[in-house]
């Protein structure tokens, strides 16, 4: 076996999931290590978000989010683990304070949870923890 | 999370199915050699994604099965350094907290990578976050296993599991025990760990 390329794109959950879903209602009874892992990676990925999601959603989520200066990465952990509070987009976009105003932070959390089915928790005192 | 990996391989299809239709005899074939396995530098491999290319079969002298070069795409699960991942604790012990993603199993997160101060307790084996409220006392804050975690991704080892050769005969247990692709956490920062430590 030869590998040609270890990452030619990356996916998010959704798409996993979905793809996985696919898998096994169409094909025949799955058997051995493909049963195990779709099973426990289905079962993982329904505990997430994503669970909610619609493939419009994301896209949508994601024109929305191209007003913003954040890279790729960080736009698929914001649909991966959609942020309701200021200190997790603080987690999730590197060096945020400079790059992110206060307004744009708010618009990002009003984005996740206008299309992510997320529901934003209003603390502002962010550093107390 | 997830990563679509391009691989090549040939497929040995047997006989026993030629029946199929040989895309479904290959998915069957590659997802039998690849599901659930690890790939040295690759990553987890969980399900076939698509085939993008398919090369003419050929039969070799003395063997009934059919050979084809095809050309594949993989869902691979291979986080990327910096990553924000959600995970369960898994359990507690002195080399620091493990987490489990359900199919995956092999994430620790060091003691240096634990909010400071931090400190293990025997009894409970659990860690301890010592957390200082401020006005010189402290709240200890455990970190109970079965407990939703958020943690980054630091780091990743893989590892080569061979077997080793005859003359290493007397080295062989030790790897049956190696962990072929491990994965490094951090909490040290705000709004990473438990998750109930955040929300107000």
């Amino acid at each position: 076996m030869e590998i040609v390329n270890a990452n030619v794109a990356t996916l998010c959950n959704y798409e996993v999931m979905t793809h996985l879903q696919k898998m096994k209602d169409t094909r025949k009874k799955q058997t051995g290590q493909l049963a195990t892992i779709t099973y426990e990676t289905i079962r993982y990925l329904e505990g997430t978000p994503c669970q909610t999601y619609t493939s419009n959603n994301v896209i949508e989520c994601l024109k929305a989010l191209e007003q913003f200066n954040i890279t790729k990465n960080e736009k698929l952990m914001i649909i991966n683990i959609p942020p309701t509070t200021a200190l997790e987009i603080q987690l999730i976009v590197e060096e945020s304070e400079e790059r992110l105003t206060e307004q744009h932070v708010e618009e990002i959390l009003k984005i996740c949870a206008k299309y992510l089915n997320v529901t934003p928790k209003n603390n502002d005192d962010v550093e107390e923890g | 999370m997830f990563i679509l990996a391009e691989m090549k391989h040939v497929t040995r299809i047997p006989p026993e199915l030629f029946h199929l239709k040989l895309n479904e005899a290959i998915a069957g074939e590659l997802n039998k050699k690849l599901a659930n396995k690890v790939v040295l530098n690759v990553g987890l491999c969980i399900a076939l994604y698509d085939i993008t290319n398919l090369q003419e079969s050929f039969i070799i002298p003395g063997d009934g099965a059919s050979h084809t070069q095809v050309t594949f795409r993989y869902i691979v699960f291979k986080p990327f350094i910096e990553e924000i991942l959600m995970g369960k604790i898994r359990s507690c012990s002195q080399e620091g907290v493990h987490i489990s993603l359900g199919f995956f199993d092999d994430i620790i997160i060091p003691p240096t990578a634990l909010q400071h101060p931090s400190r293990f307790d025997e009894t409970e084996q659990a860690w301890i976050w010592e957390y200082d409220t401020g006005d010189g006392s402290k709240h200890d804050l455990f970190m109970d296993a079965g407990e939703t975690i958020r943690f980054r991704v630091t780091g990743e080892i893989f590892q080569e599991t061979c077997p080793a050769g005859p003359s290493l005969a007397e080295t062989t247990e030790n790897s049956e025990n190696k962990i072929p692709y491990m994965l490094y956490g951090s909490i040290n920062e705000p709004g990473l760990g438990l998750l109930s430590w955040w929300d107000n």
